[in-house]
């Protein structure tokens, strides 16, 4: 019982963090040319990620992993029955890790627009994939005893499209904090402007999302019952109003962490209204797929929650490490000896 | 044309592809780190050139074993649910560990070691890289004790309708995972060793900065010779582990039909599986199966016939991988010898036939790690746990004709496509040769 839900947390934890650090790199990937004006400052948009977004990528796998080992009818049934949305990320993410490493192999101006395409699409794709993805399962799969009864069509309803561009947002406004904290002079400028002039869009959809989602979902069930949760669609409110009031005081880098803040809340307030379940059915209570009754053995929850615990912390320690080398702004003139930078 | 067909082909397509990569990370990255290493020890900078020069290279490569990586991990649950399912209670804990405690470091190390030649100071960029080959072959750890289960399950039950582990250290200790992780550790720094050779061959036959590439073509040699040799030894220890547990497969890898005592070795044979017999058979060698068997002149060797027509693998392809893979195999040890002896002196650049057989010999380990891919997959059918779940029980259910055709088609064209640039990349940085100038990529000593 208790693993189960120790468990559960720590799925949530990890689709966070995930987000968290990754929707910065797809942030700062769709905005890639726009504020990238010349080759310039394109190689400067891609080595800020540079240096992290591998590491930030393997939240995903360790994500899967981790709902496969503690979870794992609900890894089999989840990632097959979303197999073409799935299909499709994979496809994006695997162009996008190839075009950040290729790009600067060749000079040719046709080589490097394709990339560069490549890498604004790919880092697109997956964000609204994502955010449909979590949306549907918010709303609840269309699955019973006798199996899946969706379609990629079905994934399409507008309460799943609105989760998809609330995520792009989300990130795009993410990506450009990153991107201006992490870049100088008028890049940077760019970048806090970028930020800016989408904040109020991102705060229509957001507010749009938390009203849609009372009809759309039962994820307010759980916050009623137990209001102390309350805290977590608050943080998500209160972080999302700071980046707007902090990047008016010139302070980026707190704008960025109450971005941080914002979306770590966001994917919190989703998974705690979930819980028990980790993919809700809509068409009856009985065929969701809860924390108990998709879950491994006790034993082998024992033997993971005891590996988490060794390792997790020893992982981020050494990402807190990364972060604080590479914690210098870039810029332009840094590249230019750096034969092994992108 | 089914899904279970399709999956099937979907699943050897892009593990063979993801294969191309992944042995030459597993080597490449310690004999940069080794390179990386000599270098902070001693100041020599052609150590320094010979550290990026091979390291541009590893990082073109790994750019792909990383992205191939993430689709074997999604098409479990995509493609195979009902195996997902079945046994993730227990498959599921080696692939979490993996990414928990190899991925993570390195990646993230990668990173380190990509970005900060002038932001950490020499002896931890050093650290990072050897970190990064640490990561990886901790990860083909856990990736083959996660396949070794698939192969000889240990350590579970049957209960509440799927197998659920009961005994982690058995399944740590599998004795068909060791064997695995051990013969593909050294079967990937043999591709290692021939690619460095291989390149250096290159460069020696232009004329192109001889005494780079006379002493990167014997760090290559030194270290292939061992490698070469360490193939056959753990190559021979996983033939007796194959023989005991999963007595089909082996009797598919050498086409043996009917059960014998003392078989020996046919070397020229062919298998005609429609009448049950081999077409040809010439030139024995007395006992030698029997001896690669276990190790005893005088066991006994199931054949073929003693199973069920639906419980034997395909024999031919197996057959065939098998041959194949051993045959390199012996040829590996030759050629490496020779290479290490001519690299000891100081004219192998004189000895132009054998720097082109080199050279010609650069994809040939890669072969042979496919063909024992081909081997251990396929000699596997018809189970997808041995003994335990068929494959034709394991797919997904919820998917359907049209979307695996997709898959497959989608991860066909995709994978030629980066494919053919990669290997293009690969053969003009490698062609290129090493930078000069070696300022501009090292902090000043003293630093962190
Ligand atoms: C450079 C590559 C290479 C070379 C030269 C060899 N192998 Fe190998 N072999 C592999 C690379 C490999 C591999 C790709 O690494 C495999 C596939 C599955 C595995 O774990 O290792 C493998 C599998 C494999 C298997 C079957 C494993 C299974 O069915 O589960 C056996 C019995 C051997 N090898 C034995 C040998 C012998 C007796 C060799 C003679 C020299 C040999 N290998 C050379
Ligand atoms: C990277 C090297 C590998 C290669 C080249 C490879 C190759 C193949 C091939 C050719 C098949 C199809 C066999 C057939 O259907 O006749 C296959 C199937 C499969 N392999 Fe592997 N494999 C690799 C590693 C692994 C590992 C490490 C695992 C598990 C951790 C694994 C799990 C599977 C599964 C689940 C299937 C599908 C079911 C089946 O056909 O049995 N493979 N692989
Ligand atoms: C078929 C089963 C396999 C699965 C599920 C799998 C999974 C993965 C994943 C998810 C990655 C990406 C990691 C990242 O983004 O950093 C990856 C890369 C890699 N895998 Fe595989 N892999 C398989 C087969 C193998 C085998 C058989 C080996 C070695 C013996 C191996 C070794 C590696 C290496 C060295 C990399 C590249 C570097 C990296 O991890 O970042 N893989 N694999």
């Amino acid at each position: 019982m208790e693993f189960q839900i120790i468990w559960f947390v720590l799925w949530g934890v990890l689709w966070s963090v995930y987000f968290m650090l990754d929707g910065f790199v797809m942030g700062s990937g769709m905005l890639h040319h726009i504020l990238g004006k010349n080759d310039g400052e394109r190689r400067v948009m891609i080595n800020i990620i540079g240096p992290v977004w591998d590491g930030n990528e393997v939240w995903l796998i360790t994500a899967g992993g981790a709902t496969f080992a503690a979870f794992p009818t609900t890894y089999a049934l989840m990632f097959s029955y979303l197999y073409t949305p799935l299909l499709l990320l994979l496809f994006a993410l695997i162009v996008r890790g190839v075009s950040y490493e290729f790009r600067g192999k060749e000079n040719g101006a046709t080589w490097k627009k394709g990339w560069d395409l490549a890498i604004a699409v790919c880092n697109f794709l997956p964000a609204l994939l994502f955010g449909v993805a979590f949306g549907n399962i918010f709303r609840g799969l269309p699955m019973d005893g006798a199996g899946y009864h969706g379609s990629l069509l079905y994934l399409l309803n507008p309460y799943g499209l609105l989760t998809g561009v609330l995520f792009v947002l989300l990130f795009v406004v993410h990506g450009a904090l990153y991107a201006t904290v992490k870049t100088t002079g008028e890049l940077s400028a760019r970048a806090l402007g970028v930020a800016n002039k989408v904040w109020p869009v991102l705060t229509v959809v957001a507010v749009a999302f938390l009203a849609y989602t009372y009809p759309a979902t039962r994820l307010y069930d759980n916050f009623l019952q137990h209001p102390v949760f309350l805290v977590a669609p608050l943080l998500a409110v209160a972080a999302l109003l700071g980046i707007r009031v902090l990047t008016a005081q010139q302070k980026p880098l707190a704008a960025f962490a109450a971005s941080c803040i914002t979306i770590l809340m966001v994917v919190a307030t989703g998974v705690i209204g979930l819980f028990p379940n980790l993919i809700p059915s809509n068409m009856g209570a009985e065929f969701s797929l809860t924390a108990f009754n998709s879950s491994s053995s006790l034993y082998t929850l024992k033997i993971m929650t005891v590996v988490a615990a060794i390792f997790v912390p020893i992982v981020i320690v050494y990402k807190i490490w990364v972060y604080r080398v590479f914690r210098a702004k870039l810029t332009i003139e840094d590249l230019v000896g750096n034969k092994h930078a992108y | 044309m089914d899904v279970l067909t399709l999956s099937r082909l979907q699943f050897a397509v892009t593990g063979m592809f993801h294969f191309i990569f992944v042995p030459l990370t597993l080597g490449i990255s310690i004999l940069v780190a080794y390179m990386e290493t000599r270098y902070v020890l001693s100041g020599d900078e052609t150590w320094l050139r010979m550290t990026k020069f091979w390291g541009k290279l590893f990082l073109i490569n790994f750019a792909l074993g990383v992205v191939t990586g993430i689709t074997m991990e999604f098409q479990f649950g995509m493609n195979w649910a009902e195996y997902s399912r079945y046994v993730g209670d227990i498959f599921g804990a080696p692939l979490a560990i993996e990414a928990t405690v190899a991925f993570f470091m390195e990646s993230v190390f990668i990173g380190v070691w990509i970005f900060g030649w002038n932001k950490v100071s020499k002896r931890l960029h050093a650290i990072s890289i050897w970190l990064v080959a640490i990561g990886t072959n901790v990860s083909a750890l856990w990736i083959l004790l996660a396949n070794g289960w698939m192969q000889h399950p240990v350590g579970y039950v049957l209960r509440n309708g799927r197998a659920e582990m009961t005994d982690f250290l058995a399944v740590v200790t599998n004795p068909i995972g060791l064997i695995k992780f051990a013969h593909q550790l050294v079967s990937g720094y043999t591709v290692a060793a021939f690619f460095i050779m291989g390149i250096s061959a290159y460069h020696l036959l232009k004329g192109n900065q001889p005494a780079f590439f006379k002493r990167s073509f014997r760090v290559g040699a030194t270290f292939g010779v061992a490698t070469a040799f360490l193939v056959l030894v753990t190559g021979d220890f996983h033939a007796v582990e194959v023989a005991r547990n999963q007595p089909a497969k082996f009797a598919a890898m050498e086409s043996v039909w009917e059960t014998r005592q003392g078989l020996g070795m046919y070397l020229l044979l062919f298998p005609d599986a429609a009448n049950q017999c081999n077409s040809v058979e010439a030139l024995c060698v007395p006992k030698l199966v029997s001896i690669l068997a276990y190790h005893d002149p005088e066991s006994t060797i199931k054949g073929l016939k003693e199973y069920l027509p639906a419980e034997r693998p395909p024999v031919l392809p197996v057959f065939l991988s098998f041959r194949a893979m051993a045959g390199l195999g012996t040829l590996f040890i030759g050629l490496s010898l020779l290479a290490f002896l001519m690299s000891r002196g100081d004219n192998i650049d004189r000895r132009r036939w054998f720097l082109r057989i080199m050279l010609y010999a650069i994809p040939l380990p890669y072969l042979a790690n496919q063909f024992g891919w081909l081997v251990a997959e396929i000699g596997r059918q018809p189970w997808i746990v041995y003994g335990v779940m068929k494959t034709s029980d394991a797919v997904s259910k919820s998917i359907d004709m049209a979307q695996v055709v997709g898959s497959l088609v989608g991860f066909t064209l995709l994978y030629g496509f980066l494919g053919v640039v990669d290997i293009y990349l690969l053969a003009k940085y490698a062609r290129k040769g090493p930078d000069e100038d070696v300022s501009a990529m090292i902090k000043p000593a003293g630093e962190v």
